[in-house]
Formats: structure tokens, C-alpha cells, sequence
């Protein structure tokens, strides 16, 4: 019998801490997890999965309309010792890290022509990032990469996405006991393209996984990073900062598996809205499974509302099987930049720009820092200031 | 010398799809150096001449003028007015989640001066003005007023005050909430300011209790949206002892 209880977080936000005692987060899906898109029935919209996301607007996605008519540019620069391949839907390696949760992630999966593997060997530490760009030019497309580190290898990678694209992915990350990897990934597309993708990662024992999600443009990016463990002792840190303006559908659906005992996750979610339409939707599950004990756990969602018209849907959802754990914790709350801010702010001299320069600044900035490459961080703080520029305009 | 002046101010506000005047006709000159006192039954309107001073947009002007050393306060933003030489202490400072008093104080202190004050003397000088008004250092890296009790929120206000050193400063209601040491020392901070003879006053207080510590020049009677009677100190004395009824029920001399 599941015991729900509901606890209010937030004007627009509603969190659930449910001790199970089988997972609803498995079971309220529309259909158990396949890499084959015949599993999925088409999403009409009221599904669970799906009731946040404007159908209407992932051009065919997830409906089996959208044929592929044109990859992005995807330019790789790594350091030496990495490889990099380019490889078939045979190549075993694929579909370890997890199996596509929905009908998009399965579409993708199922339509993919070509897949990106990059491997790091393992004891190999590299000094510099692993560069990925991948520039939309219109088009539909579907992908797959796998970043692979072997064991005791450590590793950072920024992929950058710009330009115009039709995208449905699947994105793995495979880390070897004890490596280390992050993983920077910034959505700078134009306001016309259509991201959808999951980036699972099955994280070994006692390593260490970082994930940055940047998202600024698009008009629909739905994302789903997901963590796995695949042994005691790991760690997962998913953070997340985004900047939702007039008209676009942001969405991030994290989920964090616990499987395994004495892991830790740490999930932080940062965004801002402004403009009308503009909508942002945060979904943070963890799951505590029976095995999981000594887990230790904690998510958190904020969202500033910088003017009228925007809206944010930000649900946390914790779910413990097992009561033998370190700490598990979640908060969500969703405020607004508010006149009367501004008129303090102003009142002491500081001109309205500048206000909300500071206020969105500094609400941002512990995120940003987590980032901790200076030339992503460095056009991260100018791409916001940028986005507030607009407004102000 | 800087120079306040009121001159026959009318405002009103919006609520419920009507038009209230709250202010009818306010006239009133504050010096740099002196030390006016406004005293006043709840809702005689004292916050709305405070707020409208300073630019808060919800409330409007519909006749008079406010100047400062001649120049036509009413037509500038409220940003602009600080930087014109206005500080309004507020009666219930905000929150703002995310900004750090000190990246706050600092922004505010370079938009005043209009140069960003050396690295090494700033530090220094809100070390010392926020080891004066008893406020912990931790509050530097604290989030504006986010969480603060009352008297952390108006000693805040008063530390502003020192560092930005205006050329007339509105306290609203800076006494309410305060016990009576945090009234010492805010009430300090004040005399401190009031000491440097380079600021003008203007003391919005419902209570006679903070005159005790701040000894006013002037001090007027706010009653019915005007000033009901002018004086010097001896006035406080006589509405400490008879109250405000006499201008409640509008038996005032005007």
C-alpha cells in the first residue's frame, strides 16, 4: 500500500514524499521502459509522462511523423588518448547505461542511423575538457552518443548545442569504478529548434558523476537526465540552470535511481522566467529502492519569476523503500522578482536594469560556479546578461 | 546647503477601483543639519509622504511640488532621487533573496557616489559601521533582509544610512517593533549621521519614545492627510501626555 503525503512547495509547485512499497515512479509511466518505439502507444497529452509537453509542438516527434532529413554539424575536439568512433546501431557498447522511458527516447532509438562513441581508457586523466559542437542547420534529426570512461579515468566534457534543429536523442554516459566525469551540456539553441533527449548514466562503484544542464534557447528542449548506479560508493551531482523567455517550453525530468547502497545524489535545479508563455517545468524523482541502504539524498528546484505571464511547473518526488538511510530531502519554491524589490533596489541609488542584473545574478551564481570551466562559466554569466538586456529593452 | 521642499503636495492612492487623496496639502521644508519630527495617529497618511517622497509607484501625485535644492524631485526616477541626496529608511525593508548585503551595499554605495569606492577603504569603513550599529559580519555574506528579525532589518536600514550619507534622510517608523536596546543603538546610529550637521531629517514616528534618544528641532502634528500643528520639542511633550485626539477628532488648529 503506498502512503502519499502531499506537502505544498511553492505557488505553482506541489512536492510528494511517498513511501512505497512498489515504486509509482516505475509504474505510472504509460508503458515500461523499451528501445522499441512499436511499445509505446502515441501520447495524446493527459499521460503523466507527457501532460506538461505542448504536443503540438515537437514537430512530429512523437508521433512517428518526423522523418530525418538532416543531422547537425557535430565537431569533436579531444585531447590525446581519447577515441572516438563513429559506429553502427550493432555496436554492442550501445543501450548499456538505460532503456528508453518514453516514446520520443524509443523513436530515437529506434530511428538512429549512426551513433558517437567516445572512449577514455581507463587511469586516463585528462587536463583538458573534451569539446563536442554540435550545430543545428534545420532539419529533422535523431542521435546517439555513448562517453564511456574506464575505470580510475577522469574526464570533462561540454557539449554545446546551437543553430536550428529537430532533435531526438539518446545520450549515454558509462563510468568505470572509481572515475570521475562531468558533463556540461548548454542548450544554446535558436528560438526555433526542438531538443528532446535522454542522457542516462550508469555510474560505477565509488565514482563520480557531474552533470550541468545550460538551457537557454529552443522552443521546446525537454530533457531527462537520469542516474544509475551500478555499484555501492558512487556519487551523482546533477545541476541545472535555465533561462525561459517569452514563448518557450523548457522542461528538465530528472531522475536519480538508487539501487545500490552508500550512494549519494545531489540534485540542483535553478531557473528564471520572463515574458509571456514562457514556461518551465522541473520534475525531480528519486527513488530509494529496498538494496539502497545508507543512501543519502537531496534535490532542490528554484525558480524566479521575473515578470507577468510566466509559468513554472515544478514537481519533487521522493520515494523511499527502505528506511535505513544517511538523509533524503527535497524543496522547491518558486518566487518572484517583485516591484517592491525593485523600488528598494532603486531606492538606494541603483538604476531598474541593474536591479534586476543583481537579483538574477546572484540567484544564479552559486550554480554557476559549480561549473568550474572559466570559458563556459565566463558566457554563462554573459548569455544571462544578454537574456536581461532583452528584457529590459 | 541641500534643501527639502514641500510645497502643497497632494496624493492619492487606488484601491478598490477608486481613488482615495490621502495627503491634502502638505507643506514642509527640511534644512541639511535639522531634525524634523512627524508625528501622527495610524493612517494619518505620514508613510504615503514618506513613499511618495521617495517614488514608490503606487502611490500619485495629483497637485504640488517637492524640490531639492531647487531641483523638481517629482520628476525623477526613484533611483535618480537617491542619487539626488534621498534616503528613505523603510518601515518594513525587503527581502531580496539571492543578493548579498555586502554585493548589495557596495552596488548601491558606487550608484550614490557614482564611482566605485577603493577596494581596500570600503571594506574597511562597512567593517567599522556594522561593528557600530552591533550587526554580525556574518551578515555580509547574508542574502538582503532574507530572514532577518526586525531589528536586524532596521539596524540593516541605518547601516545603509552611514554609508550612503544622503543629503536628507526619511526614517519611516524606524522606532516600531524595536526593544529598547535595539532602539539605543539604532537611535546612535541616527545621532551619529544627525552629528556630521550634513543631513537633514525627517523623523516619521507613531511613538514620543525614540525623541527621548533623537532630540528633534521641529516637530509637527500629522493629522487628515496635512500637517495639523507645528512646534519645537515642547510639542512631543504635550502628545506624549494628551495623546493625538484632540487631531483625531478634528478639533485640530491648523
Amino acid at each position: 500500500m503506498a502512503d502519499a503525503q502531499k506537502i505544498p512547495a511553492g505557488s505553482t509547485a506541489a512536492g510528494s514524499i511517498a513511501v512505497a512499497a512498489e515504486s509509482t515512479v516505475a509504474t505510472r509511466m504509460s508503458a515500461p521502459p523499451s528501445f522499441d518505439v512499436a511499445d509505446f502507444p502515441v501520447p495524446h497529452g493527459r499521460e503523466e509522462e507527457w501532460r506538461f509537453t505542448p504536443l503540438a509542438r515537437t514537430r512530429g516527434l512523437h508521433d512517428g511523423s518526423a522523418t530525418a532529413t538532416g543531422e547537425p554539424k557535430t565537431a569533436i575536439t579531444a585531447p590525446d588518448g581519447v577515441t572516438v568512433e563513429t559506429v553502427g546501431r550493432g555496436d554492442a557498447r550501445l543501450g548499456r547505461a538505460g532503456t528508453p522511458v518514453d516514446r520520443i527516447a524509443a523513436q530515437a532509438y529506434s530511428s538512429f542511423e549512426k551513433a558517437t562513441v567516445v572512449t577514455v581508457p581507463k587511469d586516463t586523466q585528462l587536463t583538458e575538457p573534451i569539446r563536442v559542437s554540435v550545430h543545428g542547420e534545420g532539419g529533422v534529426s535523431y542521435g546517439h552518443q555513448l562517453i564511456e570512461l574506464g575505470a580510475f579515468a577522469e574526464a570533462v566534457v561540454v557539449i554545446d548545442h546551437t543553430g536550428d534543429a529537430v532533435l531526438a536523442e539518446n545520450t549515454e554516459y558509462v563510468l568505470g569504478d572509481g572515475a570521475k566525469l562531468t558533463v556540461v551540456s548548454v542548450q544554446d539553441w535558436a528560438d526555433s529548434a526542438v531538443h528532446v533527449a535522454q542522457q542516462s548514466a550508469l555510474i560505477g562503484r565509488d565514482a563520480t558523476f557531474k552533470s550541468v544542464i545550460v538551457t537557454f534557447g529552443g522552443d521546446l528542449v525537454r530533457l531527462h537526465p537520469r542516474a544509475n548506479y551500478a555499484g555501492p560508493g558512487a556519487e551523482a551531482e546533477l545541476y541545472g540552470l535555465y533561462f525561459t523567455d517569452a514563448g518557450q517550453h523548457q522542461e528538465h525530468r530528472l531522475f536519480v535511481d538508487h539501487d545500490a547502497p552508500h550512494c549519494r545524489s545531489n540534485v540542483a535545479y535553478k531557473g528564471a522566467l520572463q515574458g509571456a508563455d514562457a514556461h518551465a517545468v522541473w520534475i525531480g524523482d528519486v527513488l530509494i529502492r529496498k538494496a539502497a541502504e545508507g543512501t543519502d539524498t537531496y534535490e532542490l528546484n528554484r525558480n524566479l519569476v521575473l515578470t507577468d505571464g510566466a509559468r513554472v511547473d515544478s514537481v519533487p518526488n521522493l520515494e523511499i523503500e527502505t528506511g535505513e538511510i544517511v538523509g533524503a530531502g527535497h524543496a522547491s519554491a518558486t518566487g518572484r522578482f517583485e516591484d517592491e524589490q525593485l523600488f528598494y533596489l532603486m531606492a538606494r541609488g541603483i538604476p531598474a536594469d541593474e536591479a534586476r542584473r543583481l537579483v538574477v545574478r546572484g540567484f544564479f551564481a552559486e550554480l554557476v560556479q559549480q561549473i568550474g570551466i572559466e570559458d563556459v562559466e565566463q558566457r554563462l554569466i554573459e548569455k544571462i546578461e544578454a537574456e536581461l538586456e532583452a528584457s529590459v529593452a | 546647503m541641500a534643501t527639502l521642499e514641500i510645497r502643497d503636495l497632494h496624493v492619492s492612492v487606488e484601491a478598490d477601483n477608486a481613488t482615495k487623496e490621502i495627503l491634502k496639502g502638505v507643506d514642509l521644508t527640511v534644512k541639511q543639519g535639522e531634525t524634523h519630527a512627524i508625528m501622527g495617529p495610524n493612517g494619518s497618511g505620514k508613510s504615503t509622504l514618506a513613499y511618495s517622497v521617495a517614488g514608490h509607484p503606487k502611490y500619485q501625485i495629483t497637485s504640488g511640488t517637492v524640490t531639492i535644492d531647487g531641483e523638481d524631485v517629482l520628476e525623477m526616477s526613484v533611483d535618480e532621487r537617491a542619487r539626488a541626496g534621498l534616503f528613505l529608511a523603510m518601515q518594513y525593508p525587503v527581502e531580496v533573496p539571492g543578493v548579498t548585503v555586502s554585493n548589495f551595499l557596495r552596488t548601491s554605495a558606487t550608484a550614490i557616489r557614482g564611482e566605485a569606492p577603493k577596494l581596500r577603504t570600503w571594506v574597511k569603513e562597512v567593517k567599522e559601521a556594522m561593528a557600530r550599529l552591533n550587526i554580525d559580519p556574518a551578515f555580509a555574506e547574508r542574502s538582503v533582509n532574507e530572514g532577518f528579525s526586525g531589528g536586524e532589518k532596521k539596524r540593516h536600514e541605518i547601516l545603509q544610512l552611514e554609508l550612503l550619507r544622503p543629503k536628507i534622510a526619511i526614517l519611516d517608523e524606524t522606532d516600531s517593533g524595536l526593544d529598547v536596546d535595539a532602539l539605543r543603538i539604532v537611535s546612535e546610529g541616527v545621532n551619529r549621521i544627525r552629528e556630521t550637521g550634513e543631513v537633514g531629517t525627517l523623523l516619521i514616528t507613531h511613538y514620543t519614545r525614540i525623541l527621548r534618544y533623537i532630540k528633534p528641532d521641529h516637530v509637527h502634528v500629522f493629522a487628515g492627510g496635512r500637517i495639523a500643528e507645528s512646534g519645537g520639542p515642547e510639542l512631543a511633550d504635550k502628545l506624549e501626555e494628551e495623546g493625538y485626539a484632540a487631531y483625531v477628532k478634528g478639533g485640530a488648529s491648523a
